[in-house]
């Protein structure tokens, strides 16, 4: 051991190894080469239908995006993110029919004046006439319930398995929830037959392209912004607490706090996927927000790699996209499919497909022994 | 950055109504190299994990004129006193640095914590020379070697600024050299800290304590100089008391007295 006295100044040396070029312009080439692939090259080679499709499934890449930071980086096995998506689906859904109610002259939301008990608006549906509210509301009230869920969860240190079910159960409840309120919510068929997005006709191709290249937009700055979270410090106590939650305390942090942003941070881009899923596909219901689609949002990113962005992302896209394929020819399969993946990457590649390469390389060097007796 | 004292008055812990901590008294003085020995289930973990807030207690723990019972672990923690677990304990997946970059920064705020980390703390710089990890600083802390964990996790304290460190059995399960390595740190270390060490090793102990408690069955059994320790007949008949004790490391302290 050395026992020299630190040469002054040394804080300003340089931090990394001098990374070679290649490694240097790695993330923002991938970033940039996605970006062409989403906003160029995709519109230009896929139909009008395929494109309207892989904004569906872009949609559950940014609940991915979130996945991976509060389950790949916290720890955090978010299995209720359903109700973070479905909070934002249908805040935008509401802002959306009631704009299609008043373009055609009417005060009420069409299965309202089916099923509804009068003809009088229900207060908490009133704000949602204004934009930039229910844009607000699409983020904001996710976060919000996210907050004040993870406040009370966190402190208690619920975590693992009682935290999933906990997620799952607020998932589940949300859903029987709306199914019940059908003269208010549209119970089981939700809120459907969205026509227009903020005066844009959502039937016409070039408006459904629109919205294609924002939630593309969307995905790319939100994958831009959760790489910053990653790779901060708060990035890295994240992983810290994941691992060792005990250890971080006793460094004089509250580790419910940093589990607390990682949560509120994942629900707020669920819920803005949620959103941006209502004029892609048109509608927002309780079966796409509850049990199964909420496990559904995390299997996506658990088959990529759910500690790694882009690895998380690309599953999402890539499960959703096996699962419209095959749940069309095999529609009972699907479901086994869909739990089998599960299992596998859960118990067997925690690291997903994207450490499929680094688990097969580790296989051929000798792993180190590293001495350790305790 | 000099070490405080902790002043323990009548500390008891009670688990299921068995008496873990049944009484305690101490009083460490700033820069004091004390260890605290005893049979297994003298009551050495427990007292520690009731003076860090893991455990509670009833009684009074005092350090720097603040009560520390009653207050939660990072709250405890905040105020200067750091601890390690019997086994190492660091962040195995990430590097020495982003481990002891992490252990320094409990004060950030959320801006610097949002910003990728640029260069090396000072502190940290220092506490890698301290504990002789310079070079392995980019190294994931999950291969480093058993002792190395140890040094590291005493880096961390030391970079977390604490004034007092309180260490369980750090030189469990060390080769020779890395005992000697580790006393010597703490030697160092001592010199603006005050340490705590819980240790089984006697040969550890008097060759690197400045002053030595005896508990034992929750109570303390004695206290003093090593010497005066080691001659105390209470202490030899406690430890010679228990031949059939499975602890290879443990060498009774009677046995030269």
């Amino acid at each position: 051991m050395t026992t020299t006295t630190s040469p002054a100044k040394t804080t300003t040396s340089v931090a990394q190894p001098s990374a070679s070029l290649l490694e240097r312009f790695r993330v923002p080439g991938a970033f940039f080469l996605g970006a062409v692939l989403l906003l160029g090259i995709a519109p230009i080679v896929l139909s009008d239908f395929r494109l309207n499709l892989l904004a569906k499934y872009l949609c559950y890449a940014i609940v991915a995006v979130g996945v991976s930071l509060a389950w790949g980086r916290g720890g955090l096995m978010v299995l209720g993110q359903g109700v973070f998506f479905g909070l934002g689906g249908y805040a935008m859904a509401m802002h959306l029919k009631l704009a299609d109610a008043a373009a055609t002259g009417q005060t009420l939301p069409d299965f309202m004046q089916l099923y509804g008990t009068g003809d009088v608006l229900p207060w908490w549906w009133k704000p949602f006439a204004n934009p930039a509210f229910a844009l607000a509301m699409t983020v904001l009230l996710p976060m919000a319930v996210a907050a004040l869920l993870g406040f009370f969860v966190f402190r208690r240190r619920v975590k693992g398995a009682y935290f999933a079910i906990l997620s799952q159960a607020l998932a589940a409840a949300l859903a029987i929830w709306l199914v019940g309120q059908q003269a208010t919510t549209g119970g089981t068929n939700g809120l459907t037959d969205i026509q227009g997005f903020f005066g844009y006709d959502l039937n016409d191709p070039v408006n459904q392209r629109t919205v294609y290249f924002i939630i593309a937009a969307v995905l790319l700055l939100l994958m831009a912004a959760a790489r910053q979270l990653f790779v901060s410090r708060y990035g890295e106590l994240l992983i810290a607490v994941r691992d060792s939650e005990e250890r971080v305390r006793f460094l004089g942090y509250n580790p419910a706090n940093v589990k607390l942003v990682a949560y509120v941070v994942a629900a707020g881009m669920a819920g803005l996927a949620g959103a941006l899923f209502v004029p892609a596909v048109g509608i927002i219901s309780p079966a796409l927000i509850g049990i199964v689609p909420s496990i559904g949002f995390v299997i996506g990113a658990a088959v990529g790699g759910r500690a790694s962005l882009v690895g998380a992302v690309l599953g999402a896209v890539a499960v959703a996209w096996t699962q419209s394929t095959l749940s069309d020819a095999y529609p009972a399969a699907w479901t086994y499919l869909q739990g089998l993946l599960f299992v596998v990457a859960v118990g067997f590649l925690p690291g997903g497909l994207a450490s499929l390469v680094t688990v097969l390389r580790k296989r051929r060097i000798p792993t180190r022994t590293t001495g350790e007796t305790a | 950055m000099s070490g405080e004292g902790l002043t323990v008055r009548d500390l008891r812990v009670t688990f299921d109504g068995f008496k873990a901590v049944d009484g305690v008294d101490l009083d460490i003085r700033p820069g004091d190299l004390r260890f605290l020995i005893g049979p297994n289930g003298a009551g050495k973990t427990t007292l520690v994990d009731a003076v860090t807030g893991l455990v509670k207690a009833t009684g009074s723990v005092r350090f720097g004129g603040e009560e520390l019972l009653g207050k939660p672990v990072h709250r405890i923690a905040r105020l200067g006193i750091g601890r390690t677990f019997q086994t190492a304990t660091v962040f195995e997946e990430l590097t020495v640095l982003q481990n002891l970059d992490i252990a320094a920064g409990a004060r950030r705020g959320p801006l610097t914590m949002l910003r990728r980390r640029k260069g090396v703390p000072e502190a940290v710089t220092k506490a890698l020379e301290t504990t002789g990890l310079t070079e392995l600083r980019d190294r994931p802390a999950g291969v480093l070697a058993h002792g190395q964990k140890q040094w590291l996790e005493i880096g961390m304290l030391l970079v977390q600024d604490v004034k007092l460190l309180l260490l369980d059995e750090p030189v469990a399960g060390m080769s020779h050299d890395e005992r000697e390595a580790t006393g010597e740190l703490l030697q160092r270390v001592s010199e603006d800290h005050t340490v705590v060490v819980i240790e089984h090793d006697m040969d550890f102990m008097r060759s690197f304590a400045r002053s030595v408690t005896v508990l034992h069955a929750g109570k303390v059994l004695s206290e003093g100089s090593v010497t005066e320790v080691q001659a105390d007949a209470k202490v030899q008949e406690v430890y010679l008391g228990r031949a059939s004790e499975p602890e290879p490391a443990a060498v009774p302290v009677a046995e030269e007295a």
